[in-house]
């Protein structure tokens, strides 16, 4: 599904440059529900924006559902990231002044598809993520919970093969992180691969594989027994 | 392209992004409501000037110049300087006969003369006229009734006039019927056979003309002349013609080629073209002020596009990490631009409509209307409206390239 090889990264600050990603070799399989850990700075987030073709690798090879990303224009990357991968952020990311509705078929608009069809397929992510009620309402007017299940939705659109999720549950009450955590696994059960960083140990460990980065390499990289958040719920 | 334009989502996407923010919408708006506003409102004025213009000489040849006979002020043959020069008929025909792009030679006479009608009385003008004068000159007779001078008269010498608006009103009665009434000129009684009305602008004013044959005989002038006004063909430069009649009179009088004093001119036609010249002139500043305003509220509209793409470049990246390609991101902002600028340039267009309207209403009615007709012509609406889609287009494209020249990731950090 997902296979990196000495992945190097790093930033240019003033004069000298930052060396953030130090070599890293990863390969997530299908199904796969992978947590990567690291204290800030440690990398984390350049790997999943890497892996989100967001942002570029200095040197190293990274192949995705076997098409190599490399040296892709603006187009390009934009039409992969549409056909092959979901994003959730920590802030939600919705757009204001567009309903839960909008919000979800917003990359189905990009995909190009019909209008009723954009609705249609909107309606049945919404309704996944229990929301379809709240259809017609700004995210100004639901609880933080509800914008990232909106958020969710909208990356579960396009069907892409990787949802990548960045500290989902940051600006969100611990039960409310696991309801998210719940659904998110939930996901994985049907067989979504599923990316999410984080620096909490309790989200971590309702992951099926953990990676911890501590300045740019990879420090552990174990499969842990899944801890179902539904216990907690 | 086409049906990215028909799109409902397009437009979606257009007004949120306009009703988020609808008081900066509107103050952008503004700058290019106004410049094309000041574009038409200025044209249509322009034009109604000219229109009035083109109207009080409407009735009036306007390659037209006036010829009369001054002092020689060079010796010349024998004759001393000073000598009084006489315009004769004859020289009016070997004029007409010998100078090119000559359309009329029409001789006139003119004096001032003491008119009586019963008890009512005053000193007018008095010129001795043929009927080819109303061919030049165009006189509006009064309720068309009436008539202006006709061969018979000059060749009978009648005793009949043609008297002005202004004089029926001294001499006569209101609502008097004039015609075949007697007036009397230098004590003798004269027919009035027609009134015409005054214009406010078209050379010498006479206020009665009689056949040229009577002047000649009441007045005792023989075969003098006043003068004379001669009209070109319109291919034919007047000024040119003006120089060829002058020197060919000073050769039939005798005079100094180089003699500039000997003969008076007033060049109507060169007047005229200043006229014309300055409305132009006027134009083009219309033109330059209209669109200069113009190009400034359209760059007010890029301004405030650049900041809204700012302020949106968090959305933008999420769009992006979304799948939105830089070139739909772009088609948006500037889909965003255009529509700015023809919204508020149809409002522009519209409203400068109204101002014309009003410009109509209030000044122009009436004869003397200083706005005649004051209007723009549809071509040039369309014109100023493509002039709008072309400019909002290009200053869309700066705040286009500039939402998409940050990267996706770099979007996604702003706060």
């Amino acid at each position: 599904m997902l296979k990196i090889s000495q992945l190097h990264k790093s930033y240019p600050i003033g004069d000298s440059s930052l060396h953030v990603l130090k070599g890293i070799d990863l390969e997530v399989e299908s199904g796969e529900m992978v947590a990567i850990m690291g204290s800030s700075g440690s990398g984390k987030s350049t790997l999943l924006n890497i892996i989100g073709i967001l942002d570029e690798a200095d040197s190293g090879e990274y192949t995705l559902d076997d098409v190599e990303i490399k040296n892709l224009n603006e187009k390009k990357a934009a039409i992969y990231r549409n056909k092959f991968l979901g994003f959730i952020f920590q802030s939600f990311n919705l757009i204001n002044y567009k309903n839960a509705l909008e919000n979800v078929a917003l990359p189905l608009y990009y995909q190009g598809l019909k209008r009723k069809e954009r609705q249609e397929k909107g309606k049945f992510h919404l309704k996944k993520v229990g929301l379809l009620d709240w259809a017609h309402h700004l995210p100004s007017e639901l609880s933080g919970g509800q914008k990232q299940r909106v958020a969710i939705a909208r990356a579960l659109a396009a069907d892409p093969k990787l949802l990548l999720a960045d500290e989902p549950t940051g600006a969100l009450d611990t039960t409310t992180s696991y309801e998210i955590m719940e659904f998110l696994q939930q996901l994985n059960d049907e067989g979504k691969t599923i990316l999410i960083v984080t620096h909490e140990e309790d989200i971590a460990e309702m992951c099926k594989r953990i990676i911890r980065l501590r300045d740019g390499v990879i420090m552990e990289d174990k499969k842990v027994n899944q801890v179902r958040a539904s216990q907690y719920v | 392209m086409i049906k990215f334009l028909f799109d409902r989502d397009t437009w979606q996407e257009v007004i949120d992004s306009m009703s988020k923010n609808k008081l900066r919408t509107i103050i952008t708006m503004i700058g290019v409501w106004w410049g094309i506003l000041l574009l038409i409102a200025l044209l249509g004025a322009a034009r109604g000037i000219e229109n009035s213009f083109n109207r009080q000489f409407s009735d009036f040849a306007t390659n037209s110049v006036f010829i009369w006979g001054q002092r020689s002020s060079k010796p010349f043959k024998g004759f001393q300087e000073g000598r009084a020069v006489q315009l004769k008929l004859s020289d009016a025909k070997r004029i007409q006969e010998n100078i090119d792009g000559i359309e009329f030679v029409v001789p006139r006479n003119q004096r001032s003369s003491f008119v009586v009608r019963n008890s009512l009385s005053g000193t007018y003008g008095i010129a001795g006229d043929y009927p080819l004068l109303d061919v030049v000159q165009k006189k509006n007779l009064i309720k068309g009734q009436g008539r202006f001078i006709n061969q018979t008269d000059i060749d009978n010498n009648r005793k009949v006039a043609v008297i002005s608006e202004d004089i029926y009103k001294q001499l006569f009665e209101k609502d008097e019927d004039p015609f075949g009434k007697f007036i009397r000129i230098n004590d003798i009684n004269f027919k009035v056979i027609g009134v015409f009305e005054t214009t406010p602008f078209g050379g010498p004013q006479t206020e009665i003309h009689i056949p040229f044959s009577t002047f000649q005989q009441i007045y005792n002038q023989g075969d003098n002349i006043g003068w004379m006004m001669i009209t070109g063909k319109p291919e034919f430069d007047i000024k040119q013609i003006e120089e060829d009649i002058k020197l060919s009179l000073r050769n039939m009088h005798k005079i100094h080629p180089n003699d500039q004093r000997a003969f008076g001119s007033f060049n109507l036609g060169d007047m005229f073209k200043s006229i014309v010249d300055f409305l132009k002139g006027m134009q083009f500043l219309t033109w330059f002020v209209g669109i200069a305003t113009l190009i400034a509220g359209v760059f007010a509209i890029g301004n405030i596009l650049l900041i809204t793409v700012k302020e949106r470049t968090k959305e933008i990246g999420v769009r992006r990490a979304l799948g939105a390609t830089p070139f739909e991101i772009k088609r948006q902002i500037v889909v965003e631009a255009v529509f700015l600028t023809m919204i508020a340039g149809l409002m522009g267009i519209i409203s400068g409509g109204w101002i014309l309207i009003l410009i109509d209403k209030t000044l122009g009615q009436g004869d003397d209307a200083v706005f005649v007709n004051a209007s723009v012509s549809i071509a040039i609406v369309f014109v100023a409206l493509l002039i709008l889609v072309a400019l909002g287009t290009l200053i869309g494209l700066i705040p286009a390239f500039k939402a998409t020249s940050i990267k996706p990731i770099e979007a996604l950090r702003e706060e």
